[in-house]
């Protein structure tokens, strides 16, 4: 019996790394799920991601955060990559985060790509819906420091697992 | 290739309650853990949500802290706390809530068995159709400690027992 649930590649940073890229993805499965446990080098940072490699402004996204003080929502559009994580927390570098992504039909060809996300950190706790305007089937996933000039610590994990639906 | 996704140990609840729901003797051969609770406790008033206490490996000094971010229904906020006895795992409906309802949680551990502090992503809901008392919250919750997770105990914050029906399921995430 084929396996629902599938690790598709694992990644520990062996050294500071400015990105970590997921290529190649198989469109054989129904969703996709990725758990990243990493730290960054500078503080109040936060991650996005770019889908098969596209640097438009083809990205949307709206958040919910909780800070433990107050909560708050907000949004950006047409945005050259989605955000991910850390919008409304703020966390000292080297702090441990935590996110995992959502995305459903990842291989459809006929939709526009929306995923969700879910971050935690000392610093609070985020909620995210993001927008992918493309109905090309994702392959390939960029994690990244918003603009390159920080990076992702040593021994930070990536994981992408594959969900099939039969 | 091993099984990605596996299930460790399910609980539910018979008729007499519970107290508390424990896994015990987790092996730490999985990458990550995924539990998932479906729960109502004996708390009654009109507070028809309790909270549910989660402890790891029988700790109960002050090693836990979390920021929550809710939702009432009417009402938005963010709390959190440090040195705290205590992370919340999630929601239980309590006796005045609408019959045969329970407040639904998933909570995500990665690396549980890594020599890091224990990070948790929890998600928790409890919707009952009643008048108050209903909550939707995220919560990022650390338990400071470098130990591999072996035991996990969930109690109700504010009532003594568990209720027939609640269930917990624990399953193990390998990541290779």
């Amino acid at each position: 019996m084929a396996s629902t649930y599938e690790p598709i590649a694992t990644y520990t940073a062996p050294s500071a790394q400015s990105s970590y890229t997921f290529s190649s993805i198989p469109s054989t499965f129904t969703d996709l799920v990725l758990v990243a446990d990493y730290s960054l080098n500078v503080s109040n940072a936060s991650l996005w991601c770019r889908l098969n490699g596209d640097t438009g402004s083809n990205y949307s996204f709206t958040r919910l955060s909780g800070n433990g003080s107050s909560a708050s929502s907000g949004r950006g559009s047409s945005e050259t990559q989605a955000r991910i994580t850390a919008d409304a927390t703020a966390q000292a570098s080297s702090t441990r985060q935590i996110v995992t992504l959502h995305f459903q039909n990842y291989s459809n060809t006929s939709t526009y790509k929306t995923f969700l996300t879910r971050y935690n950190s000392t610093g609070g706790t985020e909620a995210f819906v993001d927008l992918w305007r493309s109905t090309s089937a994702i392959n390939s996933i960029q994690i990244k420091y918003f603009d390159g000039t920080a990076a992702i610590e040593t021994g930070s994990t990536f994981t992408l697992y594959g969900i099939k639906a039969a | 290739m091993a099984t990605t996704f596996t299930k460790i140990a399910d609980v539910t609840v018979g008729s007499g309650g519970a107290a508390s729901i424990d896994f015990t003797s987790i092996p730490s051969t999985y990458t990550d853990l995924v539990l998932k609770i479906s729960a109502r406790d004996n708390r009654s008033g009109s507070n028809y949500t309790d909270d549910i206490r989660m402890r790891f490996n029988g700790d109960s000094g002050s090693n836990y802290s979390n920021k929550v971010l809710y939702g009432g229904g009417g009402s938005t906020g963010s709390f959190g706390g440090s040195g705290m006895d205590l992370m919340y795992g999630g929601y239980a409906v309590g006796t005045d809530a609408t019959a045969s309802t329970f407040g639904n949680s998933e909570i995500y551990i990665p690396n549980y068995a890594g020599s890091a502090y224990k990070s948790a992503s929890v998600d928790g809901v409890a919707e009952s159709n009643s008048s108050g008392g209903v909550y939707l919250a995220l919560e990022a919750g650390l338990w400071s400690n470098t130990a591999a997770i072996t035991t996990i105990a969930l109690t109700p914050v504010n009532g003594s027992t568990f209720l027939e029906y609640s269930t917990a399921t624990l399953y193990g995430v390998n990541n290779a």
